[in-house]
């Protein structure tokens, strides 16, 4: 190998560092216009009437636009399309998009905004999961399954009340993991242009130009050949720009309209409306363990506050039990979720998508269960681990799984044995594990197209360039194409370049989201480049007259492999294979697996591989103060194969941190119907000065799924962080944290019930009643079936 | 993003021609320094100002004079970055240069100066927001509304002093020189701030910091501790400025004041917590009966960060720290 492997520079990275890469903000076409969008100021409330006149005679206004001039709604999931571009009628969080400006400045287009008078009639908002439960007159979708319960889902695999009774200890504890958002230091920014040819281009800071693409055609009824959509690098990701947005589709019509370019360049509040993020969820989880420490059985409920509209609710709601199964071998298990619509801007995928929430309340369980069975916590973990090439009992396939190896790497580097009830009072240490995917197994919409493709083109100065549809957020998806296509053919980074991101020129790519771009856009490339050797071998092979099979491909040139010294560099190789075959192009394409569940419900969790992690986190707490000090992380990660080890190292980094910052600060609250901190000020996120040293192992057991072996490593690194740390700062005061933020007055508070004799604890103390629906019940591959639900359950509620 | 209104830039050559502008334009002019506070303000409409006077560049403003035993003379626009590191107020006066090391981040420091730290807008949640957010919950008292949405019962702005040098000053019992165009007037630091939130500075609006005198430090002891969510960035929370005269003898409290900031809409000097060291050695239970002291003394309310029941525990915490921290020094 001479590039895999290879702490490479990313292909893009002096652009990056010196200011040049051009995105969505930075573009300025001729004559643009700037536009501005009108949000509600109100939560949840009727619009009565909406007076454009004001606006419409300041000078500079060129076009505006209301809700009703495009009626048709969008939505990510086929299951949820339920968003206007604009409102129409109802206005359902504070921060929705009412009407939008299109002007020759921002400073007019904001008056303009500002000049628009709407009148609202107000209706109760619903702010809670409390009250998202109660019965209701005025429900905020008229989709949802029964009242503001958009969606419930339930599945039973073997007998979990079976395992409980079998088992010597059962825990039953509730969790709470509050809402957080992505803050990606880009906000969403895009740029229309309408063609005299009647074609629109879109550029967009988005993850998923596919579904953008496809929104559009929708909302604007423009048949989708018309419709071009380039993703522009994204100044980081994490999830926020995985739906099509309002603003988007609004660019789009009002250049249309105005028949001038528009650009759109979203505040940082204006993102915090957009928001997406992590849902915030409400849990329940009973642990069953026998004396030995072998888990039993699980049983995981789950409400989720969805926020206003579907966005990827649906998916997050199943997330919300998928993954819960996938690290240790569980005999039986029973899931319940349930996902509310409030008056809140939605809900969506943030990095881990829906898994980071059930992980904390499993990871505490597990802790809890140690303490009581007089296990060592990473032992407990140890001798539940699901066998690699295995089926869960849920029927997700486990190809390689190096979680061992994770668990004691971690237990190593960190001195976890002689830490671990061990530290002087006041610090602690706290372990805790993960699994996430490698791309999801099945598209968004249903299709049986592979779900990534990848083009090369040849020139004859022996330049390669991939075309791809993904997107690269940041994380180095164009560098890892670049890396494996040059592995491939024997050349350097420097004779590629790479296109991605554009409708009108790449191939179909889903998007940046679940973790799955190096491994489809990888293989992809790899089917690309290997047809591309085929050619490019049979034609060398023919000039230096020698079998194909002795060309070896190496530093930009094709050898004789018997006798190195007869070689043609890249270039004439390529001309040759041009002048055999005619000019030269090649496709190679991706598709998972199929996936072993086949329940209804069985779509979300089945990933062609899974990435595992653990981590101890070390901290101090000060027991006058609340105050946390995380001291030092320490995470393996089994990602199969580092493409490069670099970008691999600065994706686990950023997780971890991002996990710190939902673990100790982050906290989506809202008041008086509308967000509380919407500003980079007041919403808290961990600075260089809050976050400590990391030290990242990376487990390399190459998986026969990924590229070269690799697996994911974007996301699934965050995972153990919430857990760890609430572990940590029990091992260290002596108190159970069991909801997150963990902030100092929390633990405060368990401090002092704890000295005054109660439980030393913090966190949800009880789980309203939620009418789930009937489960489907699947028997695990290890008591027969195949997979099938084995009922047909009757579906009570409307909209199922 | 967001935009600034449109205003117009005035460049005084000196002090006095700025008052003279000020007193011209009256309430609708305001001054700017550093500009970390007005420009952002300005961009969500918090403050309106038709012109704004531009400090900045002069000169007359920047110099540190006297000698710390005879009282030194800041200039108001030294820099945050200036303040943090200058030898003598590190080895005579360390509470200022904590203080200003304490506040925002780095590159903010280079841009904000002692006077714009010193006169820092009051903040509150329903209050730093954009226009369309405070639009949402139709404003509040302290601008364009009638309600104060942490206390809707009261009158008042509860809005909170941010200041991290005010305390600073109110502990050493610093005196503020101000210019107008009627001449100039000293008033000592405590004068300075109202307990409201919005008329929280007696300064008038007519008025320009010229000069801030740190008193004589002899041998007397300060200490400043703050608190904040993040190690960077953050407003104070509270935060907590000692200042000791010591006996011949270096270990009794011949005099004491403690101030506290970031609570209430002004710093304020906590005489119970003071009284509790005069006469007395810094032993554990009298730096504790301090402290319990300045809790009982202080109630913030639910208008910043974190929880304000825990923040009233902590000034007990915070005051504590602050004069261990002095007790250290003394030895």
């Amino acid at each position: 190998m001479n590039i895999i492997g290879k702490p490479l520079r990313k292909v893009d990275a002096v652009s990056k560092c010196i200011g040049r890469t051009m995105f969505a903000d930075d573009i300025v076409l001729p004559q643009m216009l700037y536009a501005k969008i009108l949000r509600s100021t109100r939560p949840y409330a009727r619009i009565r009437n909406i007076d454009t006149s004001a606006a419409e005679s300041l000078e500079g206004v060129k076009a505006i636009l209301l809700g009703r001039e495009l009626p048709i709604t969008f939505g990510i999931l086929p299951v949820s399309q339920d968003e206007h571009t604009l409102a129409i009628d109802v206005v359902r969080y504070a921060g929705e998009p009412v009407a939008a400006v299109a002007a020759v400045d921002e400073e007019t287009a904001e008056e303009a905004v500002r000049r628009i008078k709407v009148e609202y009639e107000d209706l109760p908002p619903i702010m809670s999961i409390e009250d998202g439960l109660k019965p209701t007159d005025t429900p905020i979708q008229a989709y949802a399954e029964d009242g503001n319960i958009h969606k419930t889902v339930s599945f039973t695999f073997g007998d979990t009340d079976a395992a409980f009774e079998k088992a010597d200890l059962v825990l039953d504890g509730l969790f709470f993991y509050q809402g957080n958002t992505h803050l990606p230091l880009e906000q969403h920014a895009s740029v229309a242009l309408y063609h005299p040819e009647d074609r629109l281009t879109l550029w967009s800071s988005t993850q998923t130009p596919h579904y953008v693409h496809r929104a559009l055609a929708r909302v604007l009824e423009m048949t989708p050949n018309r419709i071009q959509v380039i993703a522009c690098p994204n100044g980081g990701g994490f999830g926020g720009k995985s739906d099509p947005f309002s603003h988007e589709i609004a660019v789009a019509k009002l250049a249309m309209k105005a028949g001038k370019p528009v650009k759109i360049a979203l505040t940082r509040e204006e993102v915090f409306y957009c928001h997406r993020g992590r849902h915030p969820v409400l849990m329940r989880a009973k642990l069953g363990v026998s004396k030995d420490g072998n888990f039993t059985g699980l049983s995981f409920q789950t409400i989720l506050d969805g926020g206003a509209y579907g966005s990827y609710g649906v998916a997050s709601t199943y997330y919300t039990g998928a993954l819960q199964t996938t690290t240790y071998h569980l005999p039986a298990y029973k899931f319940e979720g349930a996902r509310l619509f409030t008056n809140k801007p939605p809900c969506g995928p943030k990095r881990g998508h829906g898994t980071p929430q059930p992980r904390l309340g499993l990871e505490i369980q597990i802790d809890k269960a140690a303490e009581l069975l007089g296990i060592d916590p990473a032992d407990l973990r140890l001798r539940n681990l699901v066998p690699a090439d295995s089926l869960t009992v849920n029927w997700l396939t486990i190809r390689t799984i190096g979680l061992r190896r994770c668990i004691e790497k971690i237990v190593e580097a960190s001195g976890w044995k002689d830490k671990f009830r061990k530290l002087p009072y006041g610090r602690g240490v706290g372990l805790a594990c993960s699994c996430y995917l490698t791309g999801a197994g099945l598209p968004i919409y249903w299709n049986n197209m592979p779900q990534s493709g990848v083009q090369l083109k040849f020139d004859r100065s022996g330049l390669v360039t991939i075309f791809c549809g993904s997107t690269d957020i940041g994380q180095g998806s164009d560098s890892i194409l670049a890396y494996i296509v040059a592995e491939v053919l024997g050349i350097d980074c420097s004779s590629i370049r790479v296109v991605t991101g554009d409708t009108d020129l790449t191939p179909v790519d889903l998007g940046s989201y679940s973790s799955r771009v190096t491994l489809m856009t990888g293989n992809a490339a790899i089917q690309a480049a290997e047809r591309a050797r085929d050619l490019l071998d049979e034609a060398v092979a023919a000039e230096l007259k020698i079998p194909r099979n002795r060309i070896v491909a190496a530093e930009g040139r094709m050898f004789d492999a018997e006798d190195p010294s007869r070689s043609v560099d890249f270039a004439k190789a390529v001309q040759l294979a041009e002048a055999r075959f005619g000019t030269l192009g090649t496709t190679g394409c991706y598709s998972p697996p199929k996936s072993a569940a086949k329940f209804k419900g069985g779509g979300v969790g089945p990933s062609p591989t899974y990435s595992f992690s653990a981590a101890v986190v070390q901290l101090a707490v000060d027991r006058e103060t609340g105050i946390i000090k995380i001291e030092k992380t320490w995470i393996a990660h089994d990602i199969g194969r580092a493409i490069n080890p670099l970008l691999a190292l600065g994706q686990v980094e950023g997780s971890v941190y991002m996990g710190l910052g939902e673990a100790l600060m982050e906290e989506h609250e809202f008041r008086l119907g509308v967000h509380k901190t919407p500003s980079m000020l007041d919403y808290k996120s961990p600075t260089s000065m809050d976050i400590c040293p990391v030290e990242t192992i990376l487990v390399e057991e190459p998986d026969p799924i990924g590229p070269f072996g690799a697996k994911e490593v974007g996301q699934g690194p965050l995972l153990p962080i919430p857990p760890a740390v609430c572990n940590a700062v029990y091992d260290a005061v002596g108190v159970r944290i069991d909801e997150i933020p963990v902030t100092p007055e929390k633990i405060l508070s368990a401090l002092k019930a704890k000295s005054q004799g109660k439980d030393g604890r913090y966190g949800p103390s009880s789980f309203p009643s939620v009418e789930y629906r009937d489960p489907v019940f699947v028997m695990p591959p290890w008591e027969g079936g195949d997979g099938r639900a084995m009922n047909e359950p009757e579906y009570t509620r409307k909209g199922t | 993003m967001l935009r600034l209104p449109e205003f117009t830039y005035r460049r005084p050559q000196n002090a006095r021609e700025a008052a003279t502008i000020l007193a011209g334009e009256g309430p609708a002019a305001m001054l700017v320094a550093g500009g970390t506070d007005l420009w952002p303000k300005m961009k969500r409409r918090q403050m309106e100002p038709r012109v704004v006077v531009g400090l900045r560049h002069l000169a007359e403003l920047r110099g540190v004079t006297g000698s710390p035993g005879a009282g030194l003379t800041l200039g108001p626009n030294l820099t945050l970055r200036e303040l943090e590191r200058h030898p003598l107020l590190l080895e005579k006066y360390p509470s200022v240069a904590e203080a200003a090391r304490s506040i925002s981040s780095p590159p903010l420091k280079t841009m904000g100066t002692l006077g714009g730290n010193l006169c820092v807008d009051t903040r509150c949640f329903y209050y730093d927001q954009t226009h369309e957010w405070r639009q949402s919950i139709h404003f509040c008292l302290k601008k364009d509304g009638d309600t104060c949405w942490v206390a809707p019962g009261s009158r008042r702005c509860w809005a909170v002093s941010s200041t991290d040098l005010a305390p600073v000053m109110l502990a050493l019992n610093a005196r503020i020189h101000l210019l107008s165009k009627d001449g100039e007037r000293t008033i000592e630091a405590g004068q300075m701030y109202n307990n409201d939130g919005i008329a929280y500075l007696s300064k008038r609006p007519n008025e320009i910091v010229t000069a801030v005198d740190l008193p004589a430090i002899n041998g007397d002891v300060t200490s400043f501790r703050k608190l904040r969510r993040r190690g960077s960035i953050d407003f104070p929370i509270l935060n907590v400025a000692v200042w000791l005269r010591l006996t011949r003898d270096r270990r009794t409290i011949e005099a004491a004041r403690i101030a506290i900031g970031g609570i209430t809409s002004s710093p304020f000097l906590s005489l119970p917590a003071a009284n509790a060291l005069v006469g007395c050695e810094l032993t554990p239970d009298v730096i504790a009966a301090a402290a319990v002291a300045a809790r009982l003394d202080s109630r913030p309310l639910d208008n910043t960060d974190l929880d304000f029941s825990w923040r009233r525990s902590m000034v007990e915490v915070w005051v504590r720290r602050a004069l261990e921290q002095a007790s250290h020094r003394m030895s």
